[in-house]
């Protein structure tokens, strides 16, 4: 857990001695290349992009707000794409963690087979990314689908639930809740650190299983809990190929996610400039989701070292 | 105690049928990959009534050029990144968990902040510059950034790792006149061997996933890779060949599908120490 902790703090470093810092810089250069090639300068130029109108084949051209203001005055999509996605995320970000739990916290106690089972829960999120399980999920809820073929056994009708709005995002979610392997994993590996003498002390006090649940396990688990959600929360802000692939965004944009409509506007449109605007918008609108994060840690996350 | 049993195989039912549920999708789609077109709309089971080939034979051509030449670039993609990523993550790894130098702890700071950077912010002027070197349409974009170590996830998880080692050995070394150099090629670079293994499958299986610069960068149908592919397959095809374009998905899931089987360790260990996505 601290491992994991150590990704928000950094690390402590000694007072560096002289002769190491041309040392120390030779091994560095790919990665400073790398940060202001790829990171940096592109952050910098995208941002001055997101007050232009750009096409790509003509030089950028400075139209100051105007992108923004479109944006949040009139851009009806826009306001639809970060509603699709927003939903995506509330729903599909919670129970992909409560399942991860679920299962782990099975999982934990015991069981034979542990390993089997393991690797079955953990398959369809490694698999879950790619174009061959979107191209499924597409068939699967599809009019003539699996879903349908199973539902007709019991004499109900299916519609397509891809293309009725009303379900498609829902199955989009589907495939993101089916992906809560590797969150169970690392639940896992939270759950073997708790140190077995503390459910044996309290057995003696004697606590319940459930007692012992919300008094021991899950204020130990905070920190895993929080890091999962951090990284699932920014990485499904990001989703896109389900969106592309199953549904193409529709059925009148009811899957509309935000990189989707991004691409849309840049690569399709080559509106460059408003596009770079759109990315800055979630650039911002994940730094205000994760600072939520951080801020509320303080009152539900458990920290051992009690520094904090 | 029998309690205690019934309850234990309550549990594992429970886990049964879970995994079931969970695989079946999967399972299907194999099963389906080998039936004949006109029952995968009809037959919800997994064991197929009648068994064909012929949506392997005619999903591997059906798009003109075939599905060789998807693989070989994908494979091509992949066996570069991954060398790119292997190389230049453990450099900068080695300096961040062994040397000190001035600004360490900012860049550092900032090395971890690109994890959680979303792509998009980078994505226009990235295309621009590509754009502008005449890279479009080529693997140079998709390829030559894992040479200047910009997954930071792998910088991670190689410093998390050699953190791990045993300062002693450097001290050991340095005592008998080893420099940085040395200490780095002949201790750190053979002990870091586990993290160096967990790095290349990870890239390996997330570049192999990888849709959406490919998407952006690639045009060509003669440098399309396996995504590309079978994406292009949906569209020219659509609804009507669901079973060739199962055939050629459920291939496209392979090379993944062994990694799983053959080296599930380092996944679960890598997942587990880094605490990220796999």
């Amino acid at each position: 857990m601290r491992r994991i902790h150590s990704l928000f703090t950094g690390s402590a470093t000694k007072k560096p001695a002289a002769n190491q810092n041309l040392v120390a810089y030779i091994f560095m250069t790919p990665w400073l290349i790398g940060f202001l090639v790829f990171t940096v300068g592109p952050i910098l130029i995208s941002l001055y992009l997101s007050f232009t109108r750009y096409d790509l084949f003509t030089s950028p051209e400075w139209t100051a707000f105007s992108n923004y203001e479109r944006l949040f005055m009139r851009d009806s999509r826009f306001a639809t794409s970060l509603a699709v996605t927003a939903k995506y995320v509330l729903f599909s970000v919670p129970l992909r963690l409560i399942f991860a739990l679920m299962v782990a916290l099975v999982l934990n106690r015991g069981i034979r087979g542990l390993s089997i089972y393991r690797a079955i829960y953990y398959l369809p999120s490694l698999l879950g990314g790619s174009i061959a399980i979107s191209i499924l999920w597409r068939q699967v809820f599809g009019l003539r689908g699996l879903v349908n073929q199973v539902l007709a056994i019991v004499g109900i009708e299916g519609q397509s639930w891809i293309a009725e709005p009303s379900t498609a995002l829902y199955t989009l979610i589907l495939l993101g809740v089916w992906q809560f392997g590797s969150p169970m994993i690392i639940f896992l590996a939270g759950l073997k650190q708790i140190p077995q003498e503390l459910y044996e002390a309290s057995q003696i006090d004697g606590a319940n299983k459930p007692q012992q649940f919300f008094k021991i396990t899950l204020p130990l688990l905070t920190p895993i809990i929080f890091f999962n959600l951090i990284m699932q929360m920014v990485g499904s802000f990001q989703a896109f190929t389900p969106s592309f692939i199953i549904t193409g965004g529709g059925p009148i944009d009811s899957t509309l996610f935000y990189t989707l409509y991004l691409y849309q506007q840049g690569f399709v449109n080559f509106r460059m400039g408003y596009a770079a605007s759109l990315a800055w918008v979630l650039l911002v609108i994940i730094a205000i989701f994760t600072a939520i994060a951080f801020l509320s840690s303080r009152y539900w996350v458990y920290y051992e070292d009690s520094d904090r | 105690m029998t309690f205690i049993r019934k309850h234990r195989l309550f549990t594992h039912l429970m886990l049964m049928a879970g995994a079931l549920v969970m695989l079946y999708p999967l399972l299907w789609m194999v099963s389906s990959s080998f039936k004949p077109a006109s029952i995968i709309f009809s037959e919800p089971g997994i064991i197929p009534s009648q068994l064909t080939l012929d949506n392997y034979t005619h999903g591997w051509t059906a798009l003109g050029t075939p599905f060789s030449q998807f693989y070989l670039n994908s494979f091509t993609i992949v066996a570069l990144v991954v060398f790119g990523n292997v190389v230049t993550c453990s450099l900068t790894a080695y300096a961040f968990a062994r040397l000190n130098f001035r600004f360490k702890k900012v860049w550092f700071t900032l090395m971890l902040g690109t994890i959680m950077l979303p792509g998009h912010v980078t994505l226009i002027p990235t295309y621009v510059l590509f754009n502008q070197l005449g890279w479009l349409n080529s693997f140079l974009p998709l390829t030559v950034p894992s040479f200047f170590s910009t997954s930071a996830f792998f910088v991670f998880l190689m410093v998390q790792f050699i953190r791990g080692i045993p300062r002693d050995l450097d001290d050991a070394a340095s005592v008998d006149g080893a420099n940085s150099f040395q200490i780095y090629w002949y201790i750190i670079l053979p002990l870091s061997t586990p993290a160096l293994i967990t790095t290349a499958i990870f890239s390996f299986i997330w570049e192999w996933d990888n849709f959406f610069t490919h998407l952006l960068y690639i045009n060509s149908i003669s440098l399309f890779t396996v995504p590309l592919g079978l994406r292009t397959f949906i569209d020219a095809t659509g609804e009507s060949s669901y079973g060739p374009l199962f055939a050629m998905s459920v291939l496209s899931l392979i090379p993944v599908f062994m990694f799983f089987i053959g080296a599930q360790r380092w996944l679960v260990e890598g997942i587990s120490t880094t605490g990220f996505k796999g």
